[in-house]
């Protein structure tokens, strides 16, 4: 296959010696940002997809197993079963079931992030102080408004907090979607592994989508919980 | 979702399993696949280029971040080193080592290395930071020298997140050798990889085992995690702190 390949990219482009070197290549790479488009943003659509069903999965059981404490030996170990089957695996253990394409790649995600934002949202909403609960029973709070008033915008700092592990930790198993048919950035990658450009290219446009996420949940983070930047201004 | 759907999916487990124990010809001809011996060889393979990656890996990051918590330096490269190992996708890591460096055992092991040294340095870090300081400091009073401190305080009550990184870790690697034949080494990806040899049901097979032997690895690793804690830290006080510890910084660091 990589023979094959080089040779069209030679004729299409006779005078780049680099390319048929096999070395870095500016030139080449500019010449051929278009192929990674698609790939790029199917890959984009991977992490937003499954991060979002994953977190409103995570989030409801979460919110659930803050009240009735005993579900949350279960959902721990459910989960975690899910997040140690390593998702490459998953693909193909999915593939009778549900077939080649974009919904396997998508149901094996979502069981990857599931964890990760069940774990920190539990850990945000146990953060809470008791007194401020308290405060907010005394002024006649209901369950309900307590836990969406106080409880949860308390716990936000912790929530995003996930919401980025899971954001980058998706980018990269996304990377190995394309075995369950569902295309990606990993795709361009294995169509030509051995030659650099496209590894350098394909590669780090993943990194660069990872970090660009983690970085957009960040500056989300700070505008929803302007308090976090008051205390530390104070201190 | 309708019957027959179920039923296929159903007897293609069920092909599944029998590669496991039965050999057969390859679909593509020529040789024989499947059986015992087989998987038990991939596997063995698989556990191979795991073990020596997890192995070296704690090699580097244990005293390295042992050393970090214990001069309480280095804390923002220690802890951002998850943040930036998660960011880099195993399999662009990989590509880049195959197209860079090149293929073959040692080379592979070199870049699962690169990938399992973040959560164990982290975890290290942070298992030394959360000791309490007055222990440290009755410690010193008792005349500990610095190094007597980092080996009979520091290390054994930072052994539990020493260990849940090295869990963390053990199990990514073990996944990630699963795409270990793209860079020539035959692991129990290779069925995976290369259907046309194995066929479906050899596909299905590699995947059964490697989600069984990750499971594994951490069900493993989670034991000796549990036995090495501090009997002192598994009552509710430590459980606390470490993880009000671990929500602050090591996301990653389950106990």
């Amino acid at each position: 296959m990589s023979p094959l390949l080089g040779q069209v990219q030679i004729r299409e482009r006779a005078q780049d010696s680099c390319v048929s070197d096999n070395g870095f290549c500016p030139d080449w790479i500019a010449h051929n940002l278009d192929r990674y488009v698609d790939p790029f943003l199917q890959h984009v659509l991977l992490t937003v997809v499954a991060v979002t069903i994953g977190f409103a999965i995570a989030f409801a059981l979460a919110v659930v197993a803050y009240r009735r404490r005993w579900l949350i030996n279960p959902v721990t170990q459910v989960t975690g079963v899910l997040y140690t089957v390593p998702s490459i695996a998953a693909f193909f253990l999915l593939l009778p079931i549900t077939g080649r394409g974009f919904l396997t790649a998508i149901v094996a995600l979502v069981a990857y992030v599931l964890l990760i934002i069940f774990r920190n949202v539990l850990t945000g909403l146990d953060n809470v102080p008791d007194e401020t609960k308290d405060a907010g029973r005394g002024m006649g709070l209901t369950d309900r408004q307590l836990l969406w008033r106080v409880e949860v915008p308390l716990a936000l700092p912790e929530i995003m907090a996930g919401l980025r592990i899971a954001v980058t930790t998706t980018v990269g198993l996304a990377t190995l979607a394309f075995f369950a048919g569902a295309g990606g950035l990993g795709e361009q990658i294995f169509a030509d592994i051995n030659f650099k450009s496209n590894v350098v290219v394909a590669g780090g446009l993943a990194v660069a989508l990872a970090a660009l996420l983690d970085a957009a949940i960040l500056l989300a983070q700070r505008a929803v919980t302007p308090w976090t930047r008051a205390a530390a201004a104070a201190r | 979702m309708d019957e027959g759907g179920g039923r296929g999916a159903m007897s293609d487990f069920l092909e599944a399993i029998k590669f496991i124990f039965t050999e057969r010809e390859s679909p593509a001809g020529g040789s024989q696949v499947g059986g015992l011996d087989q998987i038990w060889s991939l596997m063995s393979e698989h556990l191979q280029l795991s073990g020596v990656a997890t192995a070296i890996a704690c090699a580097i990051a244990v005293p390295l971040g042992l050393w970090l918590g214990h001069v309480g330096k280095g804390g923002f490269l220690a802890i951002n080193a998850s943040n930036v190992g998660r960011a880099v996708p195993s399999l662009a890591l990989i590509a880049f080592f195959v197209a860079y460096i090149g293929v073959g055992f040692t080379n592979l092991t070199l870049a699962l290395v690169l990938l399992a040294i973040p959560p164990i340095l982290t975890n290290t870090y942070t298992g030394v930071r959360q000791v309490d300081r007055d222990t440290v400091d009755s410690a010193r009073g008792m005349g500990m020298t610095g190094a007597q401190v980092v080996r009979r305080v520091e290390l054994p009550l930072a052994l539990p997140l020493i260990f849940g990184g090295v869990r963390i870790s053990a199990v990514n690697v073990v996944a990630t050798a699963t795409i270990a034949p793209l860079a020539g080494v035959v692991t129990l990806g290779d069925p995976i990889i290369n259907v046309n040899t194995y066929g479906d049901e050899g596909r299905l097979a590699a995947a059964i085992v490697v989600a069984l032997l990750a499971v594994a690895t951490e069900v493993v690793l989670g034991a000796a995690q549990s036995a090495v804690t501090p009997r002192g830290l598994k009552l509710e006080g430590g459980g606390r702190l470490r993880r009000l510890v671990m929500s602050i910084n090591g996301r990653e660091a389950t106990t």
